[in-house]
C-alpha cells in the first residue's frame, strides 16, 4: 500500500514539547526542522535533541522526515551524519542541486552500510525553492533513486526571483505546474508550499484546491490546525466515491459478459478512467470513507 | 480494613467518627429521613435588620463548638467568609466547625485562625491554595470532611451535617430577608449552593452590600428562612468573583482530544434531539462543547437542557437555540449572569436538585452526557480530582461524582501526561469518583472504555478511533515518562472523602 | 573530557530542562537539580544526567539544572549539548 503523503507538518527541531507530540497531530508526515526553525546558535542543540527524539519516541504510522541545513553550510555534514544514523524515513534537502543530491546519496549509502541498514532505506526529499531548482526539477529528481518526492518552497522561490509572494499564488503558477508534471513523470510525490496565514482557513482551502487541481499530490503545513482542511481537500468526496464505484461495477459487468470496452452514462470508459476509479476507491477505503 | 475499591479505611476515624464504608454507587439508596428543623417563629413587629456583624453574632447566640456555613458563589472574590471568621475570632469564641461549600486561595487568612484554635474542623467540597496546602500538612486537629456538591446537600437535609448558623452572602437582600443573586454591585447569578443551608440551618443570616426596600423581586431564597440581615461595605471583589471568560484551549493536543471526545459522543448515539449535556469550565472541556456545537448546528439538533456551573460558552449555545433550557447551579462568568437575569429558561437548580442522591430525583439522573477532567486515573477507572500527585489537597469532587453517577455516558477528557506525570497509574493517590461510574477515558494517544460498557465498546469498534485497554494506555504513558516514584505518605489522616451517599470512599493521608 | 568553561543548553519551557555546566574545582560530579516533578522523577533525572556524563567521559563538573518536566531523551540531549559546548566544541 502506497504511503499517504497528503500533509507534511513542520515541527521545530529544538522544541521537546512539539517533538513529543508531533506524531499524534494527524499529519501523514512530520518534518523535524533543523533549518529555518532553529537559530544559528542552537543548531547543535536541535541536532542532538532531534537525534534523541527519533531514537526514543515511537512515531506510530507517521513518516519521520528531517530537514537538514543546506549542503553548503557548516552544519549540513554533521546534520546528515548524526541524523542518518538514527534512521529517519527521509531527509529533506533545502535548495538541493543535482550534484549535492548525488553527494548526499553516496554519504547515505556509506552510513547505511556502516550501520547495517537496508540499502536505500533512507529516502530524500529535495526542496525546489530557487529558479534553478524549478527549471531543473526533472534532473534533480533523476539524480538519486532515494528521491520519493519534492517540496515546492514558495517563499524562498519568490525571494530568489525578487517578486512578491501572494495568497492568490499567481506568481508560483508555473512553478507548481512544472513541479507537478515533472514529479508525475518521474512517479514521485509533489508537495505544495505551505499557506502561511494560519488563521485563514478559507484561504487555506482555496489554496489547497488550487494545488490539487494542478496535480500536486500533497501540501506542507506549518500549524497542526491546517491538517484537517488539507485532508478534507485531498479526500475524495461522496460524489467522486459513488462514481468510482459505479465505474468499477460497470467494468466487472463488462468483463463477465466478455466485453473489452464499455460505456457508462453514455461515455466510453477507458484505462485512465478505470485507474482513477481504482485509486479513488483505494484512498476512500484507506480513509475509512467506505 | 480495605474497602471494595482496595483502599485502607479504618472503621473509626478520630475527629470524624464511625465510618460507613463505600459499597457501590447506588448501594445505599432506600428510605431516607429529612431533618427536622427548629426555628424561631416571628411576630409582625420583628426587626430583622441588625446594625453590625458583632450584633449578629450576639443575636444568633454563637457559642464555642458550633457549626457555621457559607456558600462559594463569590468564588475567589468572596469577602464574607473571611469577614465573619475575623469577627468571630474577635469575640473569643473557639472550636468552630466551618462548613463552607468551597474554599479558595483568598481564604488563606483562615490558616491563622486554625492555628489559634478558632476553627478546629472544616467540611467542604473543594479546597485550593495555601489553605489547602497547610491543611494537607496537618494543621487541623481533625480531618477535613470532603463532600460532593450533591452529597453536601444530602448531609444537610438529612441532618448528618447540622448547621447552627448559615451566613449567606447576598448580592441583593431586602429588609425582611428575601435574597437574590441577580442584581447588585456583586451580582453573581444563581445561588444554588445556599439553598439547603437556608432551609435547614438553625439560624440564617443574610449578609449583603445591596440592601433594598421590601420586597425585592425575583426572590431566590425566601424571607421565611432568614433570621437576620446585616449590611456590609462589600460582599465580594467583582474581579475575583467570576473567573473571567474561560477560554477554549488553543493547544493542538487539547483540540485533538476534544475532537475525539465528540466522535465518541456521536458514536454512542446519544447526540440527538432532546439530548442533555454538561461540561466543565476548563480549556479542553470547552473545546469539547465547541465540537458538539458544530455538530449540533450541522445536523440541526436541539437538546433539552445543558446543566452545571454555567459558562458564557454554554450560554452562547443556548442562545443559538441548541438547548431549550439551562439548569444552573452557579454562574462562572458575567455572560452567564446576564443570561440568568434575562430569561426564565435559564433556570437555577439548588445543589440538592442538582445532585442529592437522597431526594426524589436530581438533575444528574436526567443527564445524557457529562464531560469531566481528572488529575489521576487508575486501571480500575477510579478517578482522583481531590489531590495532586504530590499528595496535597488541591481540589475536590465538586459535582464530579454526582454527574458521573447520574449520566448515561461519563467521559473523562485529559492529556495522557501532564508535565512528565502519567495520568494513568496502578493506583491513584485518592479516589474521588469510583470507576463504576466512569465510562470512557479520552486522551490524545488513545481511548479506553470501561470493560463493563460492552455496548459502548461495540459502538466504537466501527469507528476509526484508537480504542485500547486502559493498561495499554498506561503502558504508552510509562514508556515515555518512565515510572514515577510513589510519594511517601504518613499514617495521619488529614481528610475524609465522603461519597455522595455519606459513605467514606477514601481518605487523604498527610504526605511526608 | 574536561569541562573547560561554563556552558548552558535547553530552555525554561514546559517539557524542557535548562542545564548549566561549570568546571568543578573540588573534583567529581555535583548535581543541583530543581524540578517541577522532583518527588516523582528527581532520582531518575539525576540518574540520566550521571549516565550521560559517564558516556561522555566527564568526571569533574558542577551541573545546575532547572527541569520543567523533560523526558529522559531531552535530559540526555541537553546535557550532551552543554557538555560539547563546554569542551569548546561550539555550535557547529
Amino acid at each position: 500500500m502506497k504511503r499517504l503523503r497528503r500533509t507534511m507538518l513542520f515541527m521545530p527541531g529544538n522544541n521537546p514539547g512539539m517533538l513529543q507530540n508531533a506524531g499524534i497531530l494527524g499529519a501523514d508526515s512530520i518534518i523535524l526542522d533543523l533549518e529555518d526553525a532553529v537559530s544559528l546558535t542552537e543548531k547543535d542543540s536541535a541536532r542532538i535533541l532531534t537525534r534523541e527524539a527519533i531514537k526514543n519516541i515511537d512515531y506510530i504510522n507517521v513518516e519521520v522526515v528531517v530537514r537538514v541545513n543546506p549542503f553548503d553550510t557548516e552544519f549540513a555534514k554533521e546534520d546528515i551524519d548524526v541524523i542518518a544514523r538514527v534512521k529517519p524515513d527521509a531527509l529533506m534537502i533545502p535548495k538541493a542541486t543535482e550534484e549535492e543530491l548525488e553527494a548526499i546519496d553516496k554519504i547515505l549509502t556509506t552510513i547505511e552500510v556502516e550501520e547495517s541498514f537496508e540499502k536505500g532505506s533512507i529516502k530524500l526529499l529535495p526542496i525546489i525553492e530557487t529558479a534553478y531548482g524549478v527549471e531543473n526539477v526533472y534532473n534533480i529528481i533523476k539524480s538519486s533513486d532515494r528521491i520519493v518526492g519534492v517540496l515546492l518552497g514558495g517563499e524562498d522561490l519568490t525571494s530568489d526571483l525578487g517578486i512578491k509572494r501572494t495568497k492568490e499564488g499567481e506568481e508560483i503558477f508555473y512553478a507548481r505546474n512544472r513541479v507537478a508534471i515533472a514529479c508525475k513523470a518521474m512517479k514521485v510525490d509533489s508537495i505544495d508550499t505551505p499557506f502561511t496565514d494560519t488563521n485563514d482557513f478559507e484561504g487555506l482551502e482555496k489554496d489547497t484546491r488550487k494545488a490539487k487541481s494542478l496535480g500536486l499530490t500533497g501540501k506542507a503545513a506549518i500549524n497542526p490546525r491546517q491538517i484537517d482542511t488539507i485532508h478534507y481537500v485531498y479526500a475524495p468526496n461522496a460524489e467522486e466515491i459513488k462514481y468510482a464505484k459505479r465505474v468499477l461495477e460497470a467494468m466487472e459487468e463488462a468483463e463477465s459478459e466478455g466485453k473489452g470496452v464499455f460505456s457508462l452514462d453514455g461515455k466510453m470508459i477507458d484505462a485512465p478512467v478505470i485507474n482513477r476509479a481504482k485509486n479513488t476507491v483505494e484512498l476512500a477505503m484507506l480513509l475509512g470513507l467506505m | 480494613m480495605k474497602n471494595i475499591l482496595g483502599r485502607e479505611i479504618p472503621e473509626y476515624i478520630e475527629g470524624y467518627g464511625k465510618v460507613t464504608q463505600f459499597e457501590g454507587v447506588f448501594k445505599h439508596a432506600g428510605i431516607k429521613l429529612k431533618k427536622e428543623t427548629k426555628l424561631n417563629s416571628v411576630t409582625p413587629n420583628h426587626e430583622k435588620v441588625l446594625k453590625s456583624l458583632e450584633v449578629v453574632l450576639e443575636k444568633v447566640q454563637l457559642r464555642d463548638g458550633m457549626t457555621i456555613s457559607f456558600h462559594h458563589h463569590l468564588r475567589n472574590g468572596d469577602k464574607v467568609l473571611n469577614l465573619v471568621v475575623e469577627a468571630i475570632a474577635k469575640t473569643g469564641i473557639k472550636d468552630i466547625t466551618l462548613a463552607a461549600s468551597s474554599l479558595f486561595p483568598n481564604n488563606a487568612s483562615l490558616i491563622d485562625h486554625i492555628k489559634s484554635g478558632v476553627i478546629t474542623k472544616i467540611v467542604t467540597n473543594y479546597m485550593s491554595g495555601p489553605l489547602a496546602q497547610e491543611v494537607s500538612k496537618g494543621i487541623l486537629k481533625t480531618p477535613v470532611t470532603m463532600h460532593t456538591h450533591g452529597g453536601r446537600a444530602r448531609a444537610i437535609e438529612s441532618g448528618d451535617l447540622h448547621i447552627d448558623v448559615a451566613f449567606i452572602a447576598a448580592p441583593t437582600a431586602d429588609e425582611y430577608g428575601n435574597i437574590s443573586g441577580l442584581y447588585g454591585k456583586s451580582a453573581c447569578g444563581a445561588l444554588g449552593y445556599a439553598v439547603s443551608d437556608a432551609e435547614c440551618a438553625d439560624k440564617v443570616v443574610a449578609i449583603t452590600d445591596n440592601l433594598v426596600p421590601y420586597p425585592t423581586c425575583p426572590i431566590e431564597i425566601s424571607q421565611i428562612y432568614i433570621d437576620y440581615i446585616v449590611q456590609v461595605e462589600s460582599i465580594g471583589d467583582p474581579a475575583g468573583i467570576v473567573s473571567g471568560t474561560t477560554k477554549i484551549t488553543k493547544d493542538p493536543v487539547g483540540l485533538k482530544i476534544a475532537k475525539m471526545a465528540k466522535d465518541v459522543m456521536v458514536a454512542s448515539g446519544l447526540v440527538k434531539n432532546e439530548m442533555s449535556f454538561q461540561t466543565g469550565a476548563g480549556g479542553i472541556s470547552l473545546a469539547v462543547a465547541a465540537e458538539l456545537r458544530k455538530h449540533m448546528n450541522q445536523h440541526k439538533i436541539v437538546g433539552s437542557f445543558a446543566s452545571g456551573g454555567i459558562t458564557g460558552y454554554i450560554v452562547d449555545m443556548f442562545e443559538e437555540g441548541l438547548f431549550r433550557t439551562l439548569f444552573d447551579v452557579q454562574c462562572f462568568d458575567l455572560q452567564a449572569v446576564r443570561s440568568y437575569v434575562s430569561t426564565h429558561k435559564h433556570q437555577r437548580m439548588s445543589a440538592s436538585m442538582y445532585g442529592n442522591p437522597d431526594n426524589k430525583g436530581a438533575v444528574v439522573n436526567n443527564l445524557d452526557i457529562v464531560i469531566l477532567g481528572a488529575t489521576e486515573i487508575d486501571t480500575d477507572f477510579n478517578v482522583n480530582v481531590t489531590t495532586g500527585s504530590d499528595g496535597a489537597i488541591m481540589g475536590g469532587s465538586g459535582g464530579h461524582s454526582d454527574t458521573a453517577a447520574g449520566a448515561k455516558l461519563t467521559i473523562i477528557v485529559t492529556q495522557l501526561m501532564k508535565a512528565r506525570l502519567p495520568i494513568i497509574k496502578e493506583s491513584v493517590t485518592t479516589i474521588t469518583t469510583p470507576g463504576e461510574s466512569i465510562d470512557v477515558i479520552v486522551t490524545e494517544r488513545g481511548i479506553a472504555v470501561n470493560p463493563k460498557r460492552t455496548d459502548i465498546i461495540e459502538k466504537l469498534k466501527s469507528t476509526n478511533l484508537p480504542l485500547m485497554t486502559i493498561h495499554e494506555l498506561k503502558a504508552i504513558a510509562e514508556k515515555m515518562t518512565g515510572k514515577p516514584k510513589a510519594i511517601e505518605l504518613s499514617d495521619e489522616i488529614v481528610a475524609v472523602i465522603e461519597y455522595r451517599d455519606g459513605s467514606v470512599i477514601d481518605v487523604v493521608r498527610r504526605p511526608l | 573530557m574536561e569541562v573547560k568553561k561554563p556552558s548552558k543548553a535547553g530552555t525554561m519551557e514546559s517539557n524542557d530542562i535548562y542545564v548549566m555546566l561549570m568546571p568543578n574545582p573540588k573534583g567529581g560530579i555535583e548535581i543541583n537539580l530543581q524540578s517541577i516533578v522532583m518527588k516523582q522523577f528527581g532520582e531518575e533525572i539525576e540518574r540520566v544526567i550521571l549516565e550521560t556524563l559517564k558516556e561522555l567521559k566527564v568526571e569533574n563538573v558542577i551541573v545546575n539544572a532547572q527541569d520543567k518536566g523533560a523526558l529522559n531523551y531531552t535530559v540526555k540531549a541537553r546535557i550532551e549539548t552543554a557538555t560539547k559546548r563546554a569542551m569548546g566544541q561550539e555550535s557547529k
